[in-house]
């Protein structure tokens, strides 16, 4: 993994996970047939559940260059679907130990599409449990506008159930009032001088993932040797008081008000926050990347969600929606289309991560999730 | 009605009763035989299996004891500086605040008003590193020019303390407002000064207010999990933060059970250590 890939390769290996490829994949994205949509009709209201920071608003438009109404505010005009977005996603593990209960007694959450992350365990379990919904794919003819390396996650070999939301980078913030730039995990968890002021992910494959790449270590391949070398690193940093919180999505509020000298931080975010104080950049050893998912959980309209899915495919939505949120997109044909919109968007690297940030991109080995020996130890690094 | 109850006048306490009971028989007893039914369970989410896993309660001490003794440390400073800080005030409530008693108590209580949550949250606020408090602090050289009040020790059990105050003050003010004033003006009169009338008098028939004071704070600061997680470190987690993890994180519910279930024990066998010290009938006043 320390060469430097394509993006398309990278994304594909990212899907693909640490299993292999399957085949299926060309014929999803073909569009039609699969769909087991339920016969009901469109809803007028669609619940969406997602995380902070991630998606279009007034103040995020204007700063990427767009002009016109948010994406919501077209959805809802164009198919009169009022919108209800829940920004109610600060963890995976949280969202999905809030909702499993009503979902195991087969019960709906008040949601038509939530939104989990492939670095974790969560994602899987959603599917294997039968508690996401099967997508209408005639509802969804922009489908096909799906790019290749996406198509047949190892989580989801037909696309049948999730659909990318977007993806995104780790790196590291900083408050410019505080400090200098911080550029390594090493500094970030050792320099005196952030002391007690330092942010890290409470997400096992985001944290530990950035310190292997600081220890050497491959982060799609973990032993249980590079995953204690990463645990020790933590400890130490604990340990030495110089961690102050294990956050989920909450960790941009602090670091704008200074109580965070600097954070592990996703690429999108800071862009959101839009506080010229706090910086973003991709620390020197390296990032991982993932994608977060779109999917209909039990008792959600798989019409009306459909319908939402194939409004985000439109690559000009989609394309304003990488520019308004700061995140990677894997519709096809974004690029041009955000040209269009604004002539300097290929400019914006955190929707168009340029080749050689992707070249610092890894992914983390999926067979870390769910493990319980490590579960155990990253919570017990945690304090608890 | 009235003719039922005056033929059958033993089932009359019964019938009161029975709203109460069943009450705790839905929302306590039945899910605590669920809890301790999981917390004797083995396996892996979701697939748990009851297998009389007794080593879920052992390895909840040997690995969480610091977080065990840690929440009852924190508990215990913070009921102890709630009384400190109550006594008085309420002692002045009762006594010297004449026909402002009720507005005062309102001051008590009025942050109750506003969500625990949102309470503790303002707390961020008011604390922050960058904030008026500690810049105030640091000014004064209260606080090196790098000091914090956020993320410490000090922030966690002052939380708690100011989030449990009103368990404390109510009942010590009941308990001392309910003192006949005309007991203190016999003890006058039988020559006693006024730090031995308080002594003998007020703070012996304050007693029961104390008791109940104390019980109505260290219990819930001791599972409590929202102040460290706002408002402390990892350094400072408490046991409740260990089993919110447990529960919402790693979905490890036959461990987040156990120790729910040791929690319980321990608190129950610190009530009657405490019982046996104050004696048990001031537990019930």
């Amino acid at each position: 993994m320390d060469t430097r890939m394509t993006r398309t390769e990278l994304i594909r290996r990212g899907a693909a996970g640490a299993t292999v490829l399957s085949l299926p994949a060309v014929l999803a994205a073909c569009g039609g047939g699969g769909g087991g949509g339920s016969s009901s009709k469109v809803n007028d209201v669609l619940n969406f559940s997602n995380w902070e920071l991630y998606v279009d608003t007034p103040e995020s438009r204007k700063a990427a260059g767009l002009t016109g109404p948010t994406t919501l505010q077209q959805f809802t005009e164009k198919t009169k679907i009022k919108v209800n977005y829940y920004e109610d996603i600060n963890s995976n593990s949280e969202y999905f130990a809030k909702v499993q209960g009503r979902l195991r007694q087969g019960d709906g959450i008040g949601r038509d599409i939530i939104v989990s992350t492939d670095n974790d365990r969560f994602l899987g379990e959603y599917i294997t449990n039968d508690w996401a919904l099967k997508l209408d794919k005639d509802l969804i003819p922009n489908i096909s506008n799906l790019i290749d390396a996406q198509a047949s996650p190892p989580f989801d070999p037909n696309r049948d159930y999730t659909l990318p939301w977007f993806s995104g980078m780790d790196g590291i913030a900083w408050n410019e009032d505080l400090t200098g730039p911080v550029t390594t995990v090493t500094q970030l968890l050792e320099d005196p001088k952030l002391k007690g002021k330092v942010g890290v992910w409470n997400s096992m494959g985001d944290t530990l993932g950035l310190i292997m790449l600081e220890n050497g270590d491959d982060p799609s391949k973990v032993t249980d040797e590079s995953f204690d070398r990463a645990i020790a690193v933590v400890q130490k940093a604990q340990d030495a008081g110089q961690i102050r919180r294990f956050y989920g999505n909450d960790y941009a509020q602090p670091l704008a008000t200074g109580d965070l000298a600097a954070s592990m931080a996703w690429s999108g975010d800071i862009f959101l926050l839009a506080k010229p104080n706090v910086k973003w950049g991709i620390a020197e050893k390296g990032g991982i990347i993932w994608t977060d998912n779109m999917l209909i959980p039990l008792g959600g309209s798989v019409p009306t969600a459909s319908t939402y899915m194939n409004f985000a495919y439109d690559p000009t939505i989609s394309a304003q929606l990488a520019l308004g949120a700061g995140y990677i997109s894997s519709v096809k044909g974004v690029k041009e289309e955000a040209a269009k919109l604004n002539p300097d968007a290929a400019s914006n690297t955190l929707a168009f991560p340029t080749d050689e940030m992707l070249g610092q991109m890894h992914q983390n080995d999926p067979t870390m999730f769910g493990n319980p020996a490590y579960e155990k130890k990253w919570l017990a690094v945690q304090g608890k | 009605m009235g003719t039922f109850f005056h033929r059958h006048r033993g089932i009359t306490p019964y019938f009161l009763l029975a709203p109460g009971i069943l009450w705790l028989a839905i929302f306590f007893l039945i899910p605590l035989v669920f809890l301790g039914y999981e917390s004797l369970q083995s396996g892996l989410f979701p697939d748990f299996r009851f297998s009389w896993e007794f080593s879920n309660f052992s390895s909840g001490i040997s690995d969480y004891h610091q977080q065990f003794v840690r929440s009852f440390v924190y508990a215990g400073i913070a009921t102890v500086a709630c009384l400190l800080l109550a006594y008085p005030l309420v002692y002045w409530i009762a006594f010297r605040a004449g026909p402002w008693r009720n507005l005062f108590l309102l001051f008590i209580v009025a942050p109750f008003f506003v969500t625990y949550l949102v309470r503790t949250l303002a707390w961020l606020n008011i604390l922050a590193d960058e904030g008026p408090v500690v810049s105030i602090l640091r000014n004064l050289h209260v606080l090196g020019p790098d000091g914090r009040l956020l993320a410490t020790t000090f922030a966690v059990v002052s939380g708690i303390t100011y989030n449990f105050f009103p368990f404390m003050a109510l009942p010590l003010y009941v308990s001392l407002e309910q003192i006949d004033e005309r007991l203190l003006e016999a003890a006058k009169d039988l020559y006693a000064s006024p730090t031995q009338a308080f002594l003998r008098v007020t703070f012996p028939l304050s007693a029961p207010g104390i008791v109940a004071g104390t019980l109505l704070t260290f219990i819930p600061a001791a599972g409590d999990f929202i102040n460290a997680a706002l408002l402390g470190t990892p350094n400072q987690a408490m046991i409740g933060n260990v089993i919110q993890s447990k529960f919402l994180e790693s979905l490890d519910y036959p461990s987040a059970a156990a120790l729910s279930f040791i929690l319980m024990g321990l608190i129950l066998v610190s009530l009657l250590v405490y019982a046996r010290i104050v004696g048990s009938e001031r537990l019930t006043g």
